[in-house]
């Protein structure tokens, strides 16, 4: 489904440059669950923001679906982003100033869709992660948890193939945490969605089908 | 999402109050003063009435007699050019009337042993067919009355209530400039803005006590020439010009041609321009127009240039709600569209805002009789300015902040920094 071939990332401040990635290889089949793992600023944020089109290695080369992402304009990139790609990240990054379902609409804005099926696909995704209750509060009244799984109905209200998860678990206690990565992992299980997950927590990564481990930026593993 | 980009614009707006202040007072204030001149504009310039046939009328108010070597005479039209030259084009088929009006002179009048002044128009009686006032009492003095020299006059409601009190007027009469005149008819007040229409007591030309002014080329009179339509004013400024040449033989020796010329009330300003030029050689419409529009779009753009910084820091602020929405299938056309409606809706805001102000201060300016007999007021063309405004305004401060912020990468967005 991914394939990145020598990815590499070079970040530029003005006068210092970081090297985020170095010549990554790396390819994720559909249907697979993979944790990618390493200590803080290694690189994994950024590699998951390359394969989820988020952000443009500085050199290598990277695939969708066996299509050449540099060869899409904006418009086509939002398309893809949109359709086929979910996100879910550590710090939720809900707009505090929409509603619960208004949040959770979002993707579907960019489809032309008329707007009762949109608020019934969102209802339906709050319903899958147990939040149907809470759909008409504003994100500030929610807690931990309950914002991360607003962020996971925001990032399957699409119907997407592939997630992509950046320590959906970083600012939860375990419970939580592992009721997560439970509504995660039954994504996968029953509707074949892939999973690429970034997190600190072995006894999560466990969880997933394979764990690509980064150090300073190269694959270890 | 249009209404979820409304409902997060309202939000913003809200949550964001010192940057909705800034914003708002600097949008109703342009907006204010703009509207208030597109008022003064639309009341100097525009169709209102007397002057509703303003754009098929022709004014001739300038005509110098030159000579060689930069020798000139400069004025107006005089009595004796108008009435030999200029009133027989009333026989044109692209003509519908000629009427010839003295300039605007100060005059004392007496009532109740006090004296006032005002303003005295002599004009012909032809006056009244070209320009519609609103009778409210009586009727206007006729060609022929003029011809016969009749001491009638036609006043407007302000001196009836200073001259008469509360009762009618037709028919009594009263003193003004050391003569006095039958009042035969009274009309509403025209403001003093309009240069062409206003005074307060309208009397026959023939009641000039001298008869020097028929003997005069160049004067202090007018003559407002009323097309069928725009479309004949090529034509009658074709025979005014061939006319100019005729008028040569009654010239005085030391000058060899009259300059002059009929314009529109926009185009006769427009000779004025650039200042310390010829009025009499030509009118510049077009210079006039790009001086305004110059004007306008400098006063404009300061501070759109400063919303632009202020719409740009307001929605950086908001550089995760920009990654949010890329992450998850916003093109940048979309954001654009999104940050750009956002900013119509503040731009609006601030435009009624700007309306409401503009409608009291000129609400204040008519009451506080600074001009005379000011009828300004925020009307559907002025309210159609506005609101053409507002926009223009919402798209200049608006668009580039919005493009810029939606050039961002989304990964960047996400973490809150700008490229």
């Amino acid at each position: 489904m991914i394939h990145l071939q020598n990815v590499s990332k070079l970040y530029r401040a003005e006068r210092i440059e970081t090297l985020a990635l170095q010549r990554i290889n790396l390819q994720v089949s559909e249907g697979e669950t993979v944790s990618i793992m390493g200590p803080s600023g290694c690189g994994k944020s950024t590699l998951l923001h390359i394969m989820g089109l988020l952000d443009e290695p500085s050199e290598g080369h990277v695939e969708l679906d066996g299509r050449p992402v540099k060869r899409y304009a904006d418009r086509d990139l939002a398309r893809v982003r949109n359709e086929k790609v979910g996100f879910i990240f550590q710090s939720f990054h809900l707009i505090p100033d929409l509603k619960v379902v208004d949040n959770v609409e979002i993707p579907l804005l960019y489809r032309r869709m008329p707007h009762g099926e949109r608020r019934s696909m969102a209802l339906a995704a709050l319903e899958r992660v147990g939040l149907t209750s809470r759909a008409h509060h504003f994100p500030a009244q929610l807690s931990g948890g309950q914002q991360q799984r607003v962020a996971i109905a925001r990032a399957i209200v699409g119907r997407p193939r592939l997630l992509l998860a950046d320590e959906p678990t970083g600012n939860l206690d375990s419970q939580t945490g592992d009721e997560i990565i439970g509504i995660l992992m039954g994504l996968n299980s029953g509707e074949g969605t892939t999973v690429v997950m970034v997190t600190h927590d072995l006894r999560l990564a466990e969880r997933t089908g394979r764990v690509v481990r980064l150090f300073d930026g190269r694959q270890v593993q | 999402m249009l209404a979820n980009y409304l409902k997060i614009a309202w939000k913003v707006l809200q949550r964001q109050k010192f940057y909705t202040f800034i914003s708002l007072f600097g949008i109703s204030l342009t907006l204010l003063i703009l509207l208030v001149a597109t008022a003064m504009f639309d009341s100097i310039y525009g169709p209102q009435p007397p002057e509703v046939h303003s754009d098929r009328t022709l004014h001739l108010e300038t005509l110098a007699m030159r000579g060689p070597k930069d020798v000139i005479f400069p004025g107006g039209p005089g009595y004796l050019f108008l009435d030999h030259f200029i009133r027989p084009m009333a026989a044109m088929p692209e003509v519908e009337g000629v009427a010839v009006i003295g300039g605007q002179e100060t005059a004392a009048s007496y009532a109740g042993g006090q004296k006032a002044l005002s303003t005295l128009r002599r004009t012909d009686g032809e006056l009244w067919r070209i320009l519609e006032f609103d009778f409210l009492e009586g009727r206007p003095f006729t060609v022929e009355e003029d011809r016969q020299g009749r001491f009638v006059a036609v006043i407007n409601e302000a001196t009836r209530q200073r001259v008469f009190g509360r009762g009618p007027a037709v028919g009594r009469t009263f003193e003004i400039g050391g003569q006095t005149f039958r009042v035969v008819g009274v009309v509403r007040n025209v403001s003093s803005l309009r240069e062409t229409s206003f005074a307060d007591v309208w009397v026959p030309i023939s009641t000039i006590k001298s008869d020097v002014y028929k003997r005069e080329l160049v004067g202090g009179f007018q003559a407002l020439l009323l097309a069928r339509s725009r479309s004949d004013f090529p034509a009658i400024r074709a025979e005014l010009d061939r006319r100019l040449r005729q008028a040569k033989s009654h010239l005085p020796s030391y000058f060899d041609r009259l300059e002059g010329g009929a314009d529109t009330l926009f185009e006769s300003t427009s000779r004025y321009l650039p200042p310390g030029g010829d009025p009499y050689e030509r009118s510049r419409p077009g210079l006039l127009r790009a001086a305004l529009f110059l004007s306008m779009l400098l006063f404009m753009l300061l501070p759109a240039i400063n919303l632009v910084n202020i719409n740009l820091s307001r929605i950086l602020e908001r550089s995760s709600e920009i990654g949010v929405r890329k992450a998850f299938g916003a093109s940048s056309r979309a954001l654009v569209g999104q940050f750009v409606v956002e900013n119509l809706m503040l731009t609006l805001v601030g435009g009624a805002i700007g309306l409401a102000l503009a409608a009291a201060v000129l609400h204040g300016l008519n009451a506080s009789g600074l001009i005379s007999y000011s009828q300004l007021s925020v009307n559907v063309r002025v309210f159609v300015y506005g609101l053409g405004i507002a926009v223009l305004f919402g798209l200049l401060s608006g668009v580039y902040p919005a493009w810029k912020m939606s050039r961002l990468h989304p990964a960047e967005a996400l973490r809150g920094r700008s490229r």
